[in-house]
């Protein structure tokens, strides 16, 4: 599947300052919540910070910081920041 | 919804209205309240909408128009929120509030917050209340922050491509506000243009439709922000937030801003709780000299100034706590508080925004549980709600600190630990962890399917707005004086009463007795013995006091309930305050002072020198040993005793189950704490 291109699939994936490109949501309650707070497919994020023991973490989007769980994370799809060719 | 309130036009109050009524809503962060305070100032009140738990926060600030006719303008604030879906309970409330002209506050005018930094986020919320079709003002907030960052904001433009005016301020700066003024009083129109116009297709997702809305609000975004210079700033302190929120550090410093808090609430606090008590004692000791024997008098002296000074004793510790959470809540600080403290509150069946009420209940139980309505998930704010009393709140602080001092030396242990201040931690202590192991085992008794979210903004740390600060001081200090005072008061007379009367003529009795029993030899030749007779009618004086007080109503029903505390270590004027306290927690102190006064004439003594004085008649040593004032305390500690907290538990629970089960549960945990610490320590 991945086939060579080892960019994580989910937010809960990123290491601390890695970006990316909201891609989709996999989970629809998770996603309304995330939407009306600005978290839109093709926004570029930024993980800005891990709390100890690696759960929650913090992201930017669209010019605030927004902190939410690993499981809510993991429903976030994202993709590399410039599409790699 | 907004098809609904198409059809409905206002008939418009055109012309020389003197009054206004302007509702502030907005994102949570967007400055909305300092707007808030910028706009009313001192002239303030909290309450909730009539039958709902939506907090109501109304102030009013004068406007002059125009034409130099002075408006006085009543500001409603709502509780901040990122959108208006009908689906959820408390935005459906600010809905029909904003829409219903039959409501009795229905407002004239919106005045929508939005948050310049953020505008997207903002203007999706805008564009909704727009589609309301109701009179709406944009006050576009935070200006110097957007001009910080480089950018500029072409507001004449986005104002004609949303229908409605724009007036760009700043809180914070206070720049633009007079013109904003200006704005309220003159905008009466409904906007014409509808944002979100489009018919939405019956197969169309909630996610679709919110994805379709950003896009339109990107459209009109679009030229409107402008970057002049590229500048990066750091929206996000990292610096801060790696030492903040570091896995040592973070709890470390979390910790020491604990304890800073507490020891300066006890320590500087007890400066003018001391000048407070010293006044007092001089009113009631000049009431008693001067004022006319009698009744009347005696009800002003030993009922409303003993209730009065019980109230007005908090004060310091109050203002001094609010100070304190009012400063890291505006700091940004309470946000990352929540935020390494979630994955420990999960395993308690908790949430990270958990720590926020019961931080807050080391304040006060009741805004603290109403703050509870930020957890989205019901498990977890019915837990948060049935534990957050067993925080140690500010009404306990006064009977805490009236029995250490009674039953704990004030000595210092090596060199600087001080062994009352070191107590009053481990009463807090206590509290928290109590209030842990109620969640853990409340998490397996409450079924719920829903799921646990924890998505919240972490905002950007800001210097304490000290304006705000000093108004959230006043404000918990009035509603205390006012809402707890009349209670407190109330209580105070009616335990007077209690404490002065007794049934049939027993009172006259004992008198007589006393004066019969009076009938010493008299020494009237040797000085000595004229100081001995003095003495002994002073002590037949307390006697006398003593047995009255043991025959009145009140010492009937604190021997009523003595056989059931009795194993506790308390007698039955403890009875009476305990009994007297399940009104409010603090009412034990004003009680004490109520019975320890009612027969003493001279008031010279505070409380704390009577009590203890008392020596227990069974065992001849001082009644308020370290056993009996520790199981005392951890009753206190534990039970719940708060008529105001139990209100308002059933209103954010719409059950009388929550209330009842809180009650219950905590009194029996108070009981076996009391009746452990009694037995060990006797």
């Amino acid at each position: 599947m991945k086939n060579g291109n080892t960019f994580p699939h989910t937010i809960a994936e990123l290491r601390l300052g890695d970006t990316a490109i909201i891609d989709s949501f996999t989970d629809v309650e998770i996603s309304l919540k995330l939407l009306e707070m600005g978290c839109l497919p093709g926004e570029l994020i930024q993980v800005k910070n891990i709390a100890p023991f690696g759960d929650p973490i913090a992201i930017s989007v669209g010019g605030y910081v927004l902190g939410l769980r690993k499981k809510e994370a993991a429903s976030v799809i994202v993709r590399r920041e410039s599409p790699q060719l | 919804m907004e098809k609904e309130t198409k059809e409905k036009i206002r008939p418009l109050r055109m012309g020389q209205h003197s009054s206004l009524k302007v509702a502030l809503i907005g994102n949570p962060n967007c400055g909305k309240s300092t707007l808030f305070n910028v706009l009313t100032g001192l002239n303030q009140n909290t309450a909730n909408f009539p039958g709902a738990t939506v907090d109501k926060k109304t102030g009013t600030g004068k406007i002059r128009n125009g034409s130099g006719t002075t408006i006085s303008v009543e500001f409603i604030d709502l509780p901040g929120t990122y959108s208006l879906n009908p689906k959820s309970l408390d935005e459906k409330i600010a809905v029909d509030f904003l829409c219903d002209r039959n409501h009795p506050d229905h407002p004239d005018l919106t005045l929508f917050v939005a948050d310049a930094s953020n505008l997207k986020r903002s203007l999706f919320l805008a564009a909704q209340i727009i589609d309301l079709k109701i009179p709406v003002v944009i006050a576009l907030n935070m200006m110097d922050v957007v001009e910080k960052r480089g950018m500029e904001i072409e507001a004449v433009l986005l104002s004609e491509r949303l229908g409605v005016k724009i007036i760009p301020i700043s809180a914070r700066k206070e720049t633009g506000i007079d013109l904003l003024r200006q704005a309220i009083v003159s905008t009466i129109e409904i906007p014409k243009k509808e944002i979100f116009a489009r018919e939405i297709p019956s197969g169309e997702t909630e996610a679709q439709q919110t994805i379709e809305r950003y896009r339109i609000i990107t459209e009109i975004i679009s030229g409107c922000l402008k970057i002049k210079m590229k500048k990066d700033e750091e929206v996000f302190s990292s610096g801060t937030d790696k030492i903040l929120t570091h896995k040592i550090w973070g709890y470390a410093i979390f910790l020491f801003v604990l304890l800073l808090i507490f020891e300066s609430v006890f320590f500087i606090a007890s400066y003018p709780m001391k000048w407070i008590e010293t006044l007092f004692i001089f009113f009631s000791q000049w009431g008693a000299q001067h004022l006319p024997k009698g009744e009347f008098s005696d009800l002003l002296v030993n009922g409303v100034l003993a209730g009065l000074s019980g109230v007005v004793v908090f004060i310091p510790q109050i203002a001094l706590l609010f100070f304190f959470v009012a400063i890291l809540e505006d700091s940004g600080y309470m946000a990352r508080v929540s935020f390494i403290m979630d994955r420990i509150m999960r395993k308690f069946g908790l949430n990270g925004r958990s720590i926020i009420p019961l931080l807050s209940g080391v304040a006060c139980a009741v805004p603290a549980i109403m703050s509870t309505r930020t957890i989205s998930n019901r498990k977890e704010r019915i837990i948060t709600i049935m534990i957050t009393p067993l925080m140690s709140c500010s009404a306990r602080l006064p009977v805490y600190a009236l029995l250490i001092a009674l039953v704990v030396p004030a000595e210092t242990k090596f060199g600087f630990l001080n062994m009352q201040g070191l107590v009053l931690m481990f009463l807090y202590l206590i509290g928290f962890f109590a209030a842990i192991g109620a969640a853990f085992v409340m998490q397996y008794l409450i079924r719920s399917k829903e799921r646990s979210f924890f998505i919240m903004e972490l905002p950007p740390y800001r210097s304490p707005r000290w304006k705000n600060v000093w108004l959230a001081i006043v404000d918990r200090v009035k509603v205390f004086l006012f809402d707890a005072g009349k209670v407190i008061i109330a209580i105070s007379i009616i335990l007077w009463f209690l404490a002065s009367h007794a049934p049939g003529n027993s009172f006259s009795e004992i008198e007589k007795k006393y004066n019969s029993a009076s009938q010493f030899p008299r020494f009237s030749d040797s000085e000595a013995g004229e100081r001995e007779n003095g003495d002994k009618q002073l002590e037949r004086q307390g006697q006398v006091a003593a047995e009255k007080l043991e025959a009145s109503y009140a010492g009937i029903l604190g021997k009523f309930i003595e056989p059931a505390i009795k194993p506790l270590g308390f007698d039955w004027k403890v009875g009476i305050a305990i009994v007297t306290s399940f009104a409010a927690r603090e009412v034990f102190v004003g009680t004490m002072a109520t019975i320890y006064s009612v027969g003493d004439n001279t008031n010279s003594l505070s409380i704390r020198e009577k009590m203890h004085a008392e020596i227990n008649p069974e065992t001849q040593k001082p009644r308020y040993s370290f056993a009996v004032g520790f199981a005392l305390m951890l009753f206190y500690a534990f039970a719940m005793q708060c008529m105001s907290t139990l209100s308002v538990v059933y209103r954010e629970t719409k059950s009388l189950k929550w209330p009842l089960f809180q009650f219950v549960y905590m009194g029996t945990l108070a009981y076996l704490a009391s009746f452990i610490a009694y037995t060990i320590f006797k």
